[in-house]
């Protein structure tokens, strides 16, 4: 994609088409999911032709979503590893809820929050696969005795609450910080964004002289 | 499994609202097993797969007298055998008809997440709807007696019907029809409960003290019934569960954690909406992009100091 002169790159294209899949993936199973937890979300189901169809597209969804999800772990663990400075980003969050970032520990390409969801989101996803197998009906319906899948149910059902949470406060943050969304379907960020947000990771491609995501990733600005 | 009058549900599954309760007189109908009397002959068998239409695939001989194996989408009802040694060294050959005992609180019922793919009727039968059906096999992991089978062909859960079918038209069930001993009884549950009061009577007074009627209160009492001669260890015919209830995992996942989640869903929602009214996006400013660019200009600008500024 082009982007306007001196951006950066946020996110590849690669990383991009990665994501959304995931995130297609996620919101189609939370929709089956939810239509099967509560009765009064049964109506859901609607979205996939009836409750039959809504069950069976579910695991299969799930299995697209885990090895879209195992796509976004390899590009992004790296930059989502902890360290001391993401505890004083923590410390600092009230600074950071109020939009007043001066003071606050300069982040890298990652900040603390958008730590925690990469996290927990890649336990609770491999969590979902290996319970959502056992209580696979339709393969996997007699591989496991009855307590042990009663027991999927309920793992299954908790970790799934935990991602919709994590995942609400990932599109929430989306939507408060101006220009993420855009660093995620166009793929750029201004240096002004960058700096603001992401000071570390700022400076390390000042310093390689890349445009990003990555420093020392060099690829030639549009109409060079 | 059956036409239904939408007026004699007592619970309907996956619903929020209250199944109508106008109909309040009828009577609670059991089915009587009583073991003791039972040759094996398995007429029930061959009763239930007559009236239901049924016929199993034929399965392969694995030594016993229980053809097929087990219960199957095919199979609503299986004579079980047990070939037991009592104390005194003594074998007693123990029967049991296995299949739906029609729970007063149906482990099924409220596992099942599709509406009305399971009803409890007035009288007592619980019954799967078919077409309502979405073949998860949640009724699979919320039954205490292991009982309702996925079908791999059509993806529905099957089990006894307790022939609703029948007793809306004021017949009894095939099994208990086609019974040649008179082991099945059935009719009102205060009925079938007197009754075999007074069989259980015979029985301690022919030598077996701890006879008694299978009417388990963990899941509410069940419509269908067992005469056994040793009540007090169930476990003997073929793993009958000695104090049956709805798994504790079961009541948790279909109990406090639904309208905790949506909660929790709705107050993340409205948190988020809150922060938005107070805090505000987060915006870019002028001096960002400024000072971004002031640092740029410092790495590109031909000087000698690789420091950069701050």
């Amino acid at each position: 994609m082009t982007r306007p002169l001196g951006t950066l790159i946020r996110n590849d294209t690669a990383t991009r088409i990665n994501h959304w899949i995931t995130a297609l993936c996620f919101v189609l199973l939370v929709i089956s999911g939810l239509s099967m937890f509560h009765p009064v979300l049964y109506w859901l189901s609607a979205f996939f032709g009836s409750g039959q169809w809504a069950r069976q597209s579910h695991p299969w969804i799930g299995v697209v979503l885990l090895l879209s999800y195992s796509g976004l772990i390899i590009q992004f663990w790296r930059d989502n590893l902890w360290n001391m400075d993401d505890v004083r980003w923590m410390m600092a969050i009230r600074r950071v809820l109020a939009n007043d970032e001066e003071g606050v520990p300069e982040v890298a390409r990652f900040n603390a929050g958008q730590k925690f969801v990469f996290w927990s989101m890649a336990v609770l996803v491999p969590v979902l696969f290996i319970t959502g197998l056992i209580i696979w009906e339709y393969y996997f319906g007699t591989w496991t005795s009855i307590p042990t899948q009663r027991a999927a149910l309920l793992i299954h059902s908790l970790c799934a609450i935990a991602a919709i949470l994590v995942w609400i406060v990932h599109v929430y943050a989306a939507i408060w910080v101006r220009g993420s969304m855009r660093a995620m379907t166009q793929g750029y960020v201004t240096p002004g964004w960058a700096w603001r947000h992401h000071r570390k990771w700022f400076r390390s491609l000042v310093a390689t002289g890349s445009s990003g995501p990555r420093p020392n990733d060099v690829r030639r600005e549009a109409g060079e | 499994m059956t036409n239904y009058q939408s007026q004699n549900f007592i619970r309907i599954s996956a619903t929020t609202m209250t199944p109508p309760a106008t109909r309040n007189h009828e009577a609670e109908m059991a089915k009587l097993i009583d073991v003791t009397r039972c040759i094996g002959c398995k007429a029930c068998q061959a009763a239930c797969m007559e009236w239901n239409n049924l016929r199993s695939t034929v399965g392969t001989f694995n030594g016993t007298l229980e053809n097929p194996a087990d219960l199957d989408p095919h199979t609503w009802t299986l004579m079980r055998f047990t070939e037991h040694e009592n104390d005194k060294g003594d074998l007693e050959w123990l029967i049991r008809k296995d299949g739906c005992m029609h729970c007063e609180d149906p482990g099924c019922l409220k596992a099942c997440p599709a509406p009305g793919a399971i009803v409890q009727y007035e009288n007592g039968i619980v019954d799967f709807v078919s077409e309502n059906c979405i073949g998860c096999g949640f009724c699979v992991k919320g039954c205490p007696f292991n009982i309702p089978r996925i079908s791999q062909v059509d993806h529905k859960s099957y089990k006894c019907t307790l022939c609703s079918d029948r007793v809306a038209v004021n017949l009894e069930p095939a099994c208990v029809k086609a019974c040649p001993t008179g082991a099945i009884l059935f009719g009102s549950k205060q009925n079938m409960t007197d009754w075999a009061g007074e069989r259980v009577e015979d029985l301690k007074s022919r030598g077996f003290a701890n006879a008694g009627l299978y009417d388990p209160p963990g899941v509410g009492g069940t419509h269908v019934m067992y005469v056994l001669h040793h009540a007090d260890t169930p476990s003997i015919y073929s793993d009958l569960p000695e104090n049956p209830k709805i798994s504790a995992t079961v009541e948790f996942w279909k109990g406090l954690i639904k309208p905790v989640a949506l909660a929790s869903f709705a107050a993340a929602v409205v948190t988020g909406f809150m922060h938005w009214v107070i805090a505000g996006p987060n915006e870019v400013q002028p001096e960002d992009e400024e000072a971004a660019d002031r640092i740029i200009e410092g790495k590109n600008a031909p000087k000698s100091s690789p420091e950069l500024p701050t």
